[in-house]
């Protein structure tokens, strides 16, 4: 591997110390890379982002920013977090909060960024999404579509080294689902370091550099996109892909 | 001119004797609710917590002063105590013991609802954007706990307002005794004053009371989320 910016070595993670949802997995991105993870519901891919993003506690293993294991200090917790941006599945908007507030709070209250810095960096990423109009709009009166764009916005502006992105769009309406893809597209082409669990198979074709295929808690198989889907190794693999192939089944 | 009775608001100074019995309600009330509120944010955020035995103990107070008639703690309180105690409390320290200890049970329940109904993936954005705990309590946790009490709080002092009139039965004068004090004393010159002078109290209450569950819908619908 070359220069890896996040890295697990051994991480596993059970629910009640007994049957792990993660069992020994060894991962690791590079910068800029983008990682795919797919795999059937269950299979331990949300539970892998939200030991990435520290929400779970692991059981054993470790986690490794910039090749340093990360310390169990608060502060060490809370500067890992800044580095490493999460964005969920039911977008989690502050709803107290107008577009623009949401959006600033962590840069100002967290980074101590200047305001009026952070005012202006916040307008160009708003436009850059097509949200600027909706600044100042509390998160109610968006569609789901633009809830998750603020929320990758939120996420982008603190310049995080690593980007997590869980199901974003697997609560969406599916004319929603494109306009929220197109921003993640669009990162992958400037060079954002990516984690994305998704079930969109399309689009995991399109913006992967690498798939993993999560299965049983275990990484079953690692491949280029390419590889992955045209010609996957394993039986499960195979079987997971059908689920998705409509035109090759026989309905 | 036919006898109305209705100049008997404003025979001598009994309007303004009224409107004096008024504020002892309106004082007793708002004293009970300003310590209900400060001793129900602590109880809610203690029953929202993780301890089970103080949980419960929690549980058990809340369900006592659910079950009791506010009138029987009210006696238990003024005439239980004075007796077996030999405490010699005032009505209207009776009246605010007992109406705290009633408000601070509702508005703990009411803090603890608002505290848990917050859902989990709020603390969790919060925290994967790097907030501390101090961080997100203050400005994602709090500040929605509050727009979700705010109304049922507001709802809980008109409440606490109306039931003062209890207060009555151990011997506070307030503007419902007030009242009942010149139906009495007019009884042979004015035998229709009774309609009057509770009309006119019940008119006080709704001017005091109306505005502020006004406020309470209006905060309601401002604050939805």
């Amino acid at each position: 591997m070359g220069d890896s910016i996040l890295k697990t070595v051994g991480l596993t993670k059970s629910f009640d110390g007994k049957n792990p949802v993660l069992k020994d997995i060894d991962f690791s991105i590079n910068k800029g890379e983008v990682v795919v993870i797919i795999g059937p519901s269950g299979c331990g891919k949300s539970t892998f982002l939200r030991c990435l993003s520290l929400l779970e506690n692991i059981d054993s293993g470790e986690i490794l920013l910039a090749g340093k294991p990360i310390g169990l200090d608060k502060k060490d917790i809370h500067k890992y977090r800044e580095k490493i941006g999460m964005v969920f599945q039911s977008y989690d908007l502050f709803p107290h909060k107008t577009v623009l507030q949401n959006i600033i709070l962590a840069p100002v209250i967290v980074q101590k960024r200047k305001k009026e810095e952070v005012n202006r960096e916040a307008e160009k990423l708003l436009e850059r999404v097509g949200l600027l109009e909706k600044k100042n709009v509390y998160p109610r009166q968006l569609s789901g579509g633009q809830k998750q764009r603020a929320a990758i916005v939120r996420s982008l502006i603190m310049n995080p080294e690593v980007l997590l992105l869980d199901e974003i769009t697997a609560a969406l309406d599916p004319e929603m689902v494109r306009e929220v893809l197109q921003v993640v597209l669009e990162l992958a082409k400037e060079g954002m370091t990516m984690i994305i669990v998704t079930h969109e198979m399309n689009f995991a074709k399109a913006v992967a550099d690498r798939v993993i295929f999560l299965d049983n808690g275990e990484i079953a198989e690692e491949e280029t996109p390419q590889e992955f889907f045209e010609c996957p190794k394993t039986e499960r693999a195979k079987k997971f892909l059908n689920t998705f192939d409509y035109e090759t089944s026989k309905i | 001119m036919q006898d109305l009775g209705i100049q008997v608001l404003f025979e001598g100074i009994n309007f303004e004797r009224l409107l004096k019995g008024l504020w002892i309600s309106l004082k007793l009330g708002l004293i009970s609710m300003l310590f209900s509120v400060i001793l129900g944010l602590l109880l809610g955020c203690v029953m929202a917590g993780k301890n089970r035995i103080i949980k419960f103990l929690c549980r058990v107070y809340l369900e006592i002063v659910r079950i009791m008639p506010q009138l029987v703690l009210l006696f238990l309180v003024y005439f239980g105590a004075a007796k077996h105690f030999g405490a010699d409390i005032s009505g209207e320290t009776a009246a605010v013991i007992v109406f705290t200890f009633w408000g601070t049970a509702e508005m703990g329940d009411l803090v603890r609802s608002a505290l848990i109904s917050i859902p989990k993936h709020q603390y969790e954005s919060g925290y994967s954007l790097g907030l501390s705990k101090l961080q997100l309590y203050v400005n994602i946790i709090m500040p929605q706990t509050f727009q979700r009490l705010l109304p049922s709080a507001v709802n809980l002092l008109t409440r606490m307002i109306k039931t003062t009139s209890l207060v009555v039965l151990i011997g506070v004068v307030e503007v419902v005794k007030v009242g009942k004090q010149i139906i009495d004393a007019s009884r042979y010159d004015n035998p229709k004053a009774a309609l009057w002078i509770y009309g006119t109290i019940f008119l006080l209450y709704f001017a005091v009371c109306y505005p502020i569950s006004k406020l309470s819908s209006a905060l309601e619908r401002r604050l939805k989320v």
